[in-house]
């Protein structure tokens, strides 16, 4: 491994262990990496989206490909009026003309719930209801005779049941009391089998996040530069780490012994 | 002896060689493939604009060349030829369809920049090629065209969209004049907004400031827009206990319009003095460096209350998690089902889906939002009357009805 990719996975995994440090509590090292990660994303995401943002979508229609802003030549001409709002947005930064910038916000809102709503419609009504009743029972599963086994036939009714009763409970015009309640109850009752499934389910893929990490640390020893310096930098960082939490508790146990002291 | 022995075997493999030979070359001769005659072509070969798109593709349609599944049975699947002209200029389309088939669309580039593109009121010509597994042996179908592709306005595949979309405007508008001329809609109490108020008391006796996170949601989310609402009736109940507030954002566009909430709910509390803009602050639009940032504030300022509402994604239990331990009083509520397990977990109180765009109805209790929420119940009426019709039309096979809920590509 070239010195310089050395450097740089060494302080991936100072980094990865600063992260860590947060397990036991806030400390200047959490907040060393969580300040740095802050800074480099936010400065990422302004170059982002000025390359995979304004320029593709907004720049190259304007210039025509030679030079930017000789919009008035451009075949999009068009362009120059979402070019407009943007630049409207930047009036928030006077008092006197910051009611402007409410223009393009309502312009933005409005165009994303005009496309939000039939989308929703289409995919969250119309296909959820018909994989619902498509073949929500087939008696032939029941019995034997159909595509799947009888457990497949009771799943599918369940199912059924369940997304009807769930529903009532999401009925919020009238009071959950009586047959109405306990069906509610029965659709809240699916519904946190669901969680409990999703939670479990995804609490191991985090596991498995925290396995992976732990390897490509693993691996970065077994692989780098000079492999027996490398475990012995991953045992100076972890040292490294230890005791500067160590001073930095025993800082706080000396300014607050000192409070206490000048209190008393 | 031995000699005669060596001379007798010689002499019987020089007569064995010829033979062990000429098996050899019969075997190769039975393992060649048979030449392939040319199939027969694909006919009445159509070509059209594909429906219900925004153009840049075109649809083919053909009758199965003779020998596909039957007659020699060689063809194993169909080609495209594309040309802007009638006699020359045909390319070959990367995509084939396979034996048995009779309709391909061919779909290119949307963009001008798009490596495929495929503009509009262009004249296409097509061939149609039979393709066998010689390559070097396949037919061709008489030239096709020209064609166009062609933007169509409307999708007719969808109109039950639309039908949907008009009945349910037409009952929330019903509802939302009912409100406005004062008729009593009712809404059933919602925990985990009535914990809100005592919340808020709760920071305002502290002496600590609430967090609101609005989640990772752009400004057009729906999740999003129905947490400005209760952003809204939080900040004014918190400009009226003089509480602080901290609203990290995610999305420079949610920032400013939640600043614009926070502002106008500090005004109809009768405090716009003690707004402060840095009270809504951008953070990142990066997941893990904001929830990085959001954790330590949790961890520094130690809020007595966190509310989480909008769209949430694998954030969702690092903030709860790191609330909890803070020792925070936590209200939750998000549209993403993959999210809810974690917000119940860690939080006091959850909004569980819907729940969060009913709250913002009952909070405000303005007629734009009752009135909604109430043609929402009737939508979710009418969802179960449909699904137990469905059911019906399945045993019958109706399947017509059934089919009324693809709702178009």
């Amino acid at each position: 491994m070239p010195m310089g990719t050395f450097l740089w996975t060494t302080l991936g995994a100072f980094l990865t262990l600063c992260i860590f440090s947060f397990l036991y509590r806030d400390n200047p090292l959490y907040k060393f990496a969580e300040h740095l990660m802050v800074g480099v994303s936010a400065g990422y995401f302004v170059i982002l989206l000025w390359h995979n943002g304004l320029v593709p979508n907004l720049f190259s229609f304007l210039s025509d490909g030679h030079f930017y802003f000789l919009w008035l030549d451009a075949k999009s001409w068009w362009y120059i009026f979402p070019a407009v709002l943007g630049v409207m947005m930047w009036t928030r930064f006077s008092r006197k003309w910051a009611w402007i910038s409410r223009w393009p916000i309502a312009i933005y809102i409005g165009i994303g719930t005009g496309i939000t709503i039939p989308l929703v419609m289409r995919t969250s009504i119309n296909l959820q209801l018909y994989a619902s009743i498509r073949k929500a029972i087939d008696w032939g599963n029941f019995f034997g005779s159909g595509y799947l086994d009888s457990t497949a036939g009771y799943s599918q009714a369940l199912i059924f049941v369940g997304v009807i009763a769930a529903l009532f409970y999401f009925f919020f015009s009238k009071e959950h009391t009586g047959l109405f309640n306990g069906v509610a109850k029965f659709g809240i009752g699916i519904l946190m089998i669901g969680f409990g499934a999703s939670f479990g389910y995804t609490v191991m893929g985090r596991i498995s996040l925290f396995v992976q990490r732990i390897q490509a640390i693993g691996n970065w020893t077994a692989t780098s530069w000079h492999a027996t310096s490398s475990y012995l930098i991953i045992w100076i960082l972890i040292i490294g780490i230890f005791v500067v939490l160590s001073i930095y508790e025993f800082i706080q146990y000396m300014n607050r012994r000192g409070a206490a002291q000048s209190g008393s | 002896m031995k000699f005669k022995i060596m001379i007798l075997g010689c002499l019987l493999l020089a007569l064995a060689l010829p033979a062990l030979a000429q098996d050899s070359v019969k075997t190769v001769e039975a393992s060649a493939i048979p030449a392939i005659s040319p199939p027969a072509p694909a006919t009445n070969v159509t070509a059209m604009d594909s429906p219900n798109d925004n153009g840049h593709s075109l649809t083919l349609r053909w009758t199965l060349s003779a020998d596909d599944g039957a007659g020699q049975k060689t063809v194993l699947g169909y080609k495209f030829l594309r040309s802007f002209f009638p006699d020359s200029g045909f390319v070959l389309r990367e995509g084939m369809a396979p034996s048995g088939s009779s309709e391909y669309v061919d779909m290119g580039g949307r963009k001008p920049d798009d490596r495929d593109f495929m503009p509009n009121d262009t004249d296409y010509y097509y061939i149609v090629r039979a393709i066998t597994a010689d390559s070097n042996v396949y037919s061709d179908s008489p030239v096709i065209g020209p064609v166009k592709a062609v933007g169509q306005l409307y999708n007719v595949g969808r109109t039950l969209v639309l039908v949907f979309v008009l009945c349910f405007a037409a009952i929330t508008i019903f509802f939302i004049r009912r409100a406005r001329k004062g008729a009593k809609l009712f809404v059933r109490r919602l925990a985990g907004i009535e914990a809100v108020d005592e919340a808020i008391g709760r920071a305002t006796e502290m002496g600590k400031p609430i967090l609101y996170v609005l989640g990772l949601g752009t400004a057009a989310d729906i999740a999003t827009i129905a947490s400005f609402t209760i952003l809204g009736r939080v900040a004014k109940k918190v400009a009226e206990y003089q509480t602080g507030l901290i609203v990290p954002c995610y999305d420079a566009i949610v920032m400013t319009v939640a600043q614009e909430t926070v502002r106008t709910a500090y005004l109809d509390a009768g405090r716009p003095d003690a707004y402060n803009d840095d009270m809504v602050y951008y953070v990142t639009s990066n997941q893990f460096a904001y929830v990085a940032a959001v954790n330590g504030t949790m961890l520094r300022q130690l809020p007595a209350t966190n509310i989480y509402m909008g769209t949430f994604y694998a954030e969702s239990l690092l903030l709860a998690e790191t609330g909890a331990l803070a020792g925070s009083v936590q209200i939750s509520g998000t549209d993403q089902v993959a999210q809810i397990p974690f917000f119940v977990v860690a939080c006091d109180y959850t909004l569980i889906g819907e729940e969060l765009y009913a709250a913002s109805a009952y909070l405000s209790r303005e007629p734009i939002l009752l009135g909604s929420l109430k043609a929402q119940d009737y939508g979710k009426a009418a969802i179960i009357v449909i699904s137990i019709l469905g059911i019906i039309a399945s045993q019958f096979r109706w399947n017509w009805f059934l089919e009324l809920f693809k709702a178009g590509n």
